[in-house]
């Protein structure tokens, strides 16, 4: 059992391309899901993909959510209102993290069984990762 | 007269209404700081909102607000659809299970809407948001509701303070949003989700008038 990850952009292609990476990285082990766009493949963000994005990617030990920016963080963050109304809803974490490189991260942890805290601060530390 | 089902109903298809006619308007304020699409997103969650209270079939008016707030989110596309449809589900969860209520109710269901955008959001008055219009009007139709007037009076008078709110956001540089990526070259611009807030709330005003 791994922790899920799910990734939200107002792009349907950059969602599903850093996914691609992160689980060419991770290995097969983690479930990784993009959620870009609106329900009509327009750019944008739709509460509906993520929560069924959510929904795929959790196996029973929570997913973190890493989002690129703007209504993907505020329609992300209105899922998780929503699901700390339901009952048996999956554990979610939204990381505060770049989009690519926190994605990578999480998956890598991901990979190695920890928990969902340790996934997403994994994904939020590579704020921190210097490049040059 | 009170707010009741009927009205909330009639508040959300004059807003939805009141986006389609100035759907150009809100695109072109949108396209000159934002991304260009605030005019169809608002048309498309309100009208979202619209089919979900026809779906759903509320029988109170906090019921139809927290039905319209769903159908918003799901399907605005834009920073709009979380921020809108929080706001109205939180004002109608504000009304609870009331069948009708009066001016002072109705305001705190306004302060609560106010209050989920400002969490949600993070942004204050002063960054050239959707605040900049609808916290003046909150305080507006508070002020009267306090004073004994009727909803009607209170909504007018909100509907005024959204629009001159809309107008101060002209010389702010946008804080929040894509908007605030442009600096100091967002000045000189409406809001347009002050602007689409303004709508909104002239629409309160029209049909509790």
């Amino acid at each position: 059992m791994t922790v899920g990850i799910v990734l939200v952009s107002h792009s349907p292609a950059v969602a599903g391309s850093v996914a691609e990476m992160a689980a060419e990285l991770a290995g097969p082990s983690v479930a990784i899901r993009p959620a870009g766009g609106t329900d009509d493949g327009r750019f944008g963000t739709s509460i509906e993909l993520i929560a069924a994005a959510v929904n795929s990617a959790d196996s029973g030990d929570g997913v973190c959510v890493i989002m690129d920016m703007g209504s993907s963080v505020l329609t992300a963050k209105t899922l998780l209102e929503d699901l700390a109304d339901e009952d048996d809803a999956p554990a979610v974490r939204l990381a505060d993290a770049p989009f690519t490189e926190g994605a990578v991260a999480a998956a890598v942890l991901a990979s190695t069984g920890q928990d969902l805290e340790a996934v997403a601060v994994s994904a939020e530390s590579a704020w921190s990762m210097r490049k040059l | 007269m009170a707010f009741d089902t009927e009205t909330a109903t009639a508040w959300i298809t004059a807003a939805e209404a009141a986006v389609k006619t100035d759907e150009a308007r809100l695109t072109g304020l949108d396209a000159a700081i934002g991304d260009g699409d605030h005019g169809a997103n608002m048309v498309r969650g309100l009208a979202a909102g619209l089919t979900n209270i026809a779906e759903r079939g509320p029988t109170t008016p906090g019921d139809v607000l927290v039905a319209a707030g769903r159908g918003i989110v799901a399907k605005t596309g834009g920073a709009a659809g979380p921020l809108y449809g929080s706001a109205f589900r939180r004002a109608g969860k504000a009304l609870g299970d009331a069948s009708s209520v009066e001016a002072a109710e109705l305001g705190a269901a306004l302060e609560a809407a106010l209050t989920a955008i400002k969490e949600l959001g993070g942004a204050d008055e002063g960054d050239k948001t959707m605040i900049d219009a609808l916290a003046p009007a909150v305080a507006a139709f508070q002020a009267v509701a306090a004073d004994g007037g009727p909803i009607a009076a209170a909504a007018a008078a909100a509907a005024d303070a959204a629009e001159q709110g809309l107008a101060a956001t002209v010389p702010l540089q946008a804080r929040k949003g894509r908007a605030s990526y442009l600096g100091a070259r967002s000045i000189g611009h409406e809001d347009p989700g002050a602007a689409s807030t303004a709508l909104i709330l002239r629409a309160l005003a029209e049909v509790t008038a």
